[in-house]
């Protein structure tokens, strides 16, 4: 959905001549690609929903170790968790700056909420590896499957989001991320913020439930 | 075409209408089709292709029925026949039945709410590019000799790499991925469609029911779809990459696979035939010259259809051995999720009651409908009781129900659609002869294949078996079948012939032929290529049955705009993205991690280019892009 919100076209009325403003008609007054990407958001709810719900299923159902309580460690990942909570912060801020055209500010918290995407997504490099040190590889028990492909598909979104924002940032950097584009910003942070409440989730059931 | 002389008086035959003819304006040639975001060129196109993915599935059964002709045949190996009816399933679902009510959504939805087009255009043009080559990609599968045959629905371990260790649960399973991508945008596309771009007055409960049932089903297809996208994830996983997800023997639970299919599959069901529940609910008011019976009713049924449809999946399952609380559960469910449906069917006959009924080849396939749709769904709610479905699963007697819900309900409301709205997209009238043929072949044809199947399966015919003994004395039913399922191969050839001559040589059609009540019928046939040259505003459900309101919005429809409104270029980043989204599916195919790297590396390229493509940018006399 990322191509869809960097779209020019989509921005708000800014360079529009009289008949381009036809284009914005809307029976609710809404962005179309608004509640185009909440739907979204609400399919991606079912996606991890599902993936959730198969963890949950075959929880204890490993025929052989290393089991969740063997490998997990519960203070690293509440510190990597606490980064992707704070880069939710900070894209509120980003935004704020957006909206209220002070590039600076705007580029400072986008730059922040990149560099802790990247940060959790470091932890989760580190993680994966340590667990396949200690035995634990996507073909080795059903805990394996489960784990690596719930927390995998996590990455990837979050991947997606880091991918997603440096381009905001590089666009807010060179000057082009005028506040008629906050949408753009607003719709990304709609993701970012998605993406973290997913991992709440997944930090509660997985983690922290023995 | 005596038809059009018993328009009644509400329709417009003294307006200019009937001589203006949109639709001239745009470019042709081959390029500006693969490259066109206009929702009306990609509902033909999505329409068309469907037509060709019926006449693979048709082949496919009538294969099937030359080889149940008689018992202890082996016209086909039990192998190929495994093949045959896997992709026949596959086939007439997720690249017929879905796709051509997504043609009706694409060209009809818009034009019902007063729209230029969609929400998304050009995410339009993507969702049908990723079902053409997901189609293309799930059929390729027959060359390799190696299509899937693990049936539509899959099982574990049908699909395990012990079991099942060639390409074609391979080529299933990450074909259906590519479609559900299609399936999920479209869903994303119309529910803000339908949400957004209702022209003023277009209040939710003003809405044609055709729209509401896209509304619906739109949501099922956001709902339903990604917890299906999981589970073939998940056996993806399971083939390419080793895991356990529905390998028993390392604590995998192959039951999982059967609730995640169904958590998506009964919902599709309703994914299936609410979009042909609404055809009918537009074509029945029209024919029969009255509004609808209990149009709110008819809303909410359809939308409880759409909750409830939610809450039944385990009635598929009643012999995994769920236990007698969970059966009893999804029995009760599933006799609820009967009522609204009945509902339906009496709003249907209510509002045909004491109407002046014209009985051309669209009412004919409704009413074609609602008698047969019944009858499938009476032998649903007999299955419905768990101790009588014991009797009665993975027996024929499940292929004659859903067949009768599939075919009576389903495509009955599709050919429906096409005879009602054919006029609007071309500008003219298919033959009402042909179409009578069409019609009568159709009924006499399905009942005759699918009937006997009742017999057939209480006499213990299991489905999904290549032969059958003798000694079960189900020839006769069988033959029955296949000269019927004969009948309704040449009624298609009938369908495509009229299809074709239509388009030649068809009667010519006014903006509103059939003095039906819906703001598509309000602009010329077929329409301009920005479908309203400006919005007109809405006062009731039935705006073109009042006179005063008819012609204040006609002044705004079948105006000639001094300025055309600008709609947004066309794209070939759409069918690039699709062939990257495909690419990077079927090179999962190799089994090795990083080579879908490569697709999707190419997909990721797209999409920049795609974002950052201004789709109202105006081409400058130096071929410089220029803004606004």
């Amino acid at each position: 959905m990322a191509e869809a919100v960097l779209d020019p076209g989509s921005g708000q009325a800014g360079g529009h001549d009289a008949s381009h403003d036809e284009h914005h008609y809307t029976a609710t007054g809404l962005s179309n690609w608004k509640v185009g990407f909440w739907t979204f958001i609400g399919s991606e709810c079912l996606f991890f929903g599902t993936l959730l719900s198969t963890y949950m299923v075959y929880k204890g159902a490993s025929l052989e170790g290393p089991y969740p309580s063997d490998i997990f460690d519960i203070p690293l990942t509440t510190l990597s968790t606490f980064v992707l909570l704070m880069s939710s912060l900070a894209m509120v801020l980003g935004l704020d700056g957006v909206q209220k055209g002070d590039r600076k500010k705007a580029s400072f918290w986008l730059g922040v909420v990149v560099v802790f995407g990247a940060i959790f997504l470091g932890f989760q490099y580190y993680e994966f590896n340590h667990f396949v040190h200690e035995g634990l590889t996507l073909d080795h028990s059903v805990f394996g499957s489960t784990f690596y492909v719930l927390t995998g598909f996590h990455g990837a979104h979050v991947t997606v989001g880091v991918i997603w924002l440096s381009t905001l940032l590089i666009q807010s950097l060179r000057g082009k991320l005028t506040p008629d584009k906050a949408l753009q910003v607003e719709i990304a942070g709609l993701y970012w913020h998605f993406v973290d409440i997913v991992w709440i989730v997944i930090f509660v059931l997985v983690y922290l439930i023995p | 075409m005596s038809d059009t002389t018993l328009a009644p008086e509400t329709a417009p035959e003294s307006t200019p209408s009937h001589d203006v003819h949109g639709g001239h304006d745009e470019p042709t040639g081959l390029w500006s089709w693969i490259t066109t975001v206009d929702h009306k060129r990609i509902g033909i196109m999505y329409f068309l292709t469907s037509l060709v993915f019926l006449a693979i599935g048709g082949i496919e059964a009538l294969i099937i029925r030359v080889q149940l002709f008689a018992p202890e045949q082996a016209v086909v190996s039990a192998e190929t026949y495994n093949q045959l009816f896997t992709m026949h399933g596959t086939t007439m679902i997720f690249l017929v039945a879905m796709p051509m009510a997504v043609a009706f959504f694409n060209y009809i939805v818009p034009l019902q709410i007063g729209a230029r087009d969609v929400a998304f255009p050009r995410m339009n043009a993507l969702s049908y590019w990723i079902y053409l080559f997901g189609g293309i990609y799930l059929n390729a599968s027959w060359l390799f000799g190696a299509a899937p045959n693990n049936s539509w629905v899959g099982y574990a371990p049908l699909t395990s790499t012990q079991y099942n260790p060639g390409l074609n649960a391979d080529f299933w399973v990450l074909g259906l991925s590519i479609l559900g991508v299609s399936s999920i945008m479209g869903g994303v596309n119309f529910i803000t469609t339908i949400i957004q771009l209702r022209a003023p007055g277009m209040k939710l409960m003003r809405m044609p029911i055709f729209t509401w049932m896209t509304f619906v089903t739109s949501f099922l297809l956001v709902t339903a779809l990604p917890v299906i996208a999981v589970a073939l994830i998940l056996l993806a996983f399971d083939r390419f990459y080793a895991t356990n997800f529905f390998v028993a023997a390392s604590g995998g639970d192959p039951v999982l696979w059967q609730h995640l299919f169904w958590i998506f599959g009964h919902p599709e069901v309703y994914i299936l035939v609410l979009p042909a529940f609404g055809v009918i609910s537009d074509v029945i008011p029209t024919f029969s010259k009255k509004p609808l019976f209990g149009y709110p009713v008819v809303v909410y049924a359809g939308v409880l259809i759409g909750f409830i449809g939610w809450g039944v999946w385990s009635h598929h399952m009643f012999t995994s051995g769920l236990g007698p609380i969970a059966d009893s559960f999804f029995v009760a469910t599933t006799m609820i999720i009967a009522i609204p449906t009945g509902v339906k069917i009496f709003n249907w006959m209510a509002t045909m009651w004491g109407g002046k009924i014209r009985f051309n080849t669209a009412m004919n396939f409704a009413i074609g409908l609602v008698a047969l749709f019944t009858v499938g769904g009476l032998s649903g709610v007999m299955h419905a009781s768990a101790p009588v479905d014991l009797q009665q699963h993975d027996s024929y007697f499940v292929v004659a129900h859903f067949h009768y819900v599939i075919v009576g309900g389903i495509l009955l409301g599709m050919f429906s659609g096409v005879y009602y709205w054919f006029p609007k997209v071309t500008g003219r009238f298919l033959n009402e002869k042909l179409g009578a043929w069409h019609f009568w072949t159709t009924l006499i044809g399905f009942n005759l294949t699918f009937f006997p199947m009742h017999f057939s399966g209480m006499y213990g015919q299991p489905r999904r078996t290549w032969t059958y003994s003798e000694t079960l004395n189900v020839e006769l039913f069988n033959q029955l079948s296949t000269y019927g399922g004969f009948i309704l191969g040449v009624s298609t050839l009938i369908f495509v012939w009229n299809l074709w001559k239509g388009v030649k040589s068809g009667e010519p059609a006014g903006s509103n032929p059939w003095g039906a009540a819906t703001l598509e019928w309000s602009i010329p046939s077929p329409p301009h290529h920005y479908n309203f040259p400006a919005l007109p505003t809405v006062q009731s459900r039935e705006p073109l049955w009042h006179e005063a309101e008819r012609k204040s919005i006609e002044v705004v429809t079948l105006a000639d705009p001094e300025v055309e409104p600008e709609m947004p270029n066309p794209s070939y980043w759409p069918i690039l993205l699709a062939a990257g989204v495909t690419a990077t599916w079927a090179l999962v195919m190799t089994g090795i991690w990083w080579v879908p790297l490569i697709g999707l590396a190419f997909t990721a390229f797209c999409t920049y280019m795609w974002a950052f493509e201004d789709p109202f940018a105006k081409k400058g006399a130096a071929g410089e892009v220029t803004h606004g």
